[in-house]
């Protein structure tokens, strides 16, 4: 079971990237969680400057863009 | 260099539409063709000039350098250039505040770059390029990076710590180290470009809409306004008309990309040029989105005088340039 958190405040790029990596854990039928930390405070634990970041597993893997849905499928495949 | 757009709008309005030269419809229609082909274009290339520099020197690498280096005072001039260079966003703004002030760097320093990064923004830029050329775009540039340097070192002399929100002054006392992370994957230019090219697709189709609709307006004016329309209203340069133009501005945040075009035919209908910069600052640099985040880690208080100091500045390069220009 992953933890896959999105951190962002509800930018829509953040709602995008949202959408882009529920789509990925369908199509990989990885077992997961998917959270969206939208509190500031919480963000900052991640040392996160550029929303929307990608956190799975506690572990920071993408920050600043919106990914690829391939680009996320890889990230949980490994 | 634009030779070609010419041609296509030529061709369009003459061949196409069968109108003959020198009507106001025909003035007015070749005029859009022209503006909206050429401004696009230049914001292509703009965002994909910018994007590609980004992914090179992503704000996290920026703040690193004015953490760790000595700067003997020029830190406000380096946050303001790295504004310049970061692609603005309201939602991204609070993020880079809390990153900046949580990392130690001092709250004047982060305000130089929270001043510059709305004002010399792509998009801006894209426009000026297109409407007004390269030297206004240059000076504008310039101006709004010097006036984030002085506006964050002016803001350091106020000693606003107090004024941050309890929550970011925890955090700052605390020196709450975060896990620091890096970018695990370095890539090779080739594989940037998809995510540059996207990143400028999204930017561009984000914007498209208020540029067509302002060089639309534009275009409507330059063809039907008489030229001393503006002259007679506004033109004569009062002493009222830059702090009445950069206040007008505040609202118009939204559509700042649609604003630009039509500043354009005003000027050249005979607004000064000062008044119509300080207005154009105004629309890009005052956002009330960024005032509504910030307002989560900051007090009211701070933030009035964050931006009544930008304001400020911003009339006083607006007279400046009514003086000089």
């Amino acid at each position: 079971m992953k933890t896959i958190k999105i951190l962002g405040s509800g930018c829509p790029k953040c709602l995008k990237t949202t959408d882009i990596v529920e789509k990925a854990v369908k199509a990989t039928g990885t077992a997961a969680k998917i959270e969206k930390v939208e509190e500031f405070a919480e963000i900052m634990k991640y040392n996160v400057m550029s929303t929307p970041a990608l956190v799975i597993d506690e572990e920071v893997v993408m920050t600043g863009r919106v990914p690829k849905q391939k680009d996320v499928e890889t990230l949980l495949k490994a | 260099m634009f030779d070609w757009i010419t041609a296509i709008a030529d061709y369009t309005i003459y061949h196409l539409l069968n109108l003959s030269e020198g009507t106001s419809l025909s003035e007015s229609l070749h005029f859009f063709v022209y503006d909206s082909i050429k401004i696009l274009f230049l914001l292509f290339i703009v965002t994909l000039i910018m994007g590609t520099i980004n992914s090179y020197l992503p704000v996290e690498k920026l703040k690193r350098f004015l953490q760790e280096k000595n700067l003997f005072g020029f830190e406000y001039l380096f946050a303001s250039l790295f504004g310049a260079i970061t692609p603005f966003c309201s939602c991204s703004s609070v993020p880079l505040f809390l990153g900046f002030v949580q990392g130690g760097i001092p709250l004047g320093v982060t305000f130089s770059f929270l001043i510059t990064s709305p004002l010399v923004n792509e998009v801006a830029l894209a426009l000026f390029l297109g409407l007004f050329g390269w030297e206004f775009t240059l000076i504008y540039a310039i101006t709004g990076i010097l006036l984030g340097t002085i506006g964050g070192a002016v803001l350091n002399l106020f000693n606003l710590e107090d004024d941050l929100s309890d929550w970011v002054r925890a955090i700052i006392e605390k020196k709450q180290t975060a896990r620091s992370h890096e970018e695990s994957l370095s890539e090779s230019f080739r594989e940037r470009i998809p995510g540059i090219v996207s990143e400028a697709t999204d930017i561009l189709k984000g914007v498209v809409l208020y540029v067509l609709v302002g060089i639309g307006i534009g275009a409507a004016m330059h063809g039907y306004v008489p030229d001393t329309f503006f002259q007679t209203y506004l033109g004569s340069g009062e002493w009222w008309t830059v702090p009445v133009a950069v206040l007008l501005a505040v609202p118009l945040y939204a559509g700042a990309s649609g604003v630009i075009p039509i500043i354009q035919v005003l000027v050249v209908k005979g607004v000064p040029i000062g008044t119509a910069l300080a207005f154009m600052m105004g629309t890009v640099g005052l956002s009330l989105p960024e005032a509504t985040m910030l307002k989560k880690v900051m007090t009211m208080k701070l933030i009035f005088v964050f931006f009544s100091t930008v304001a400020l500045f911003i009339i006083i390069s607006g007279y400046f340039f009514n003086l000089v220009l």
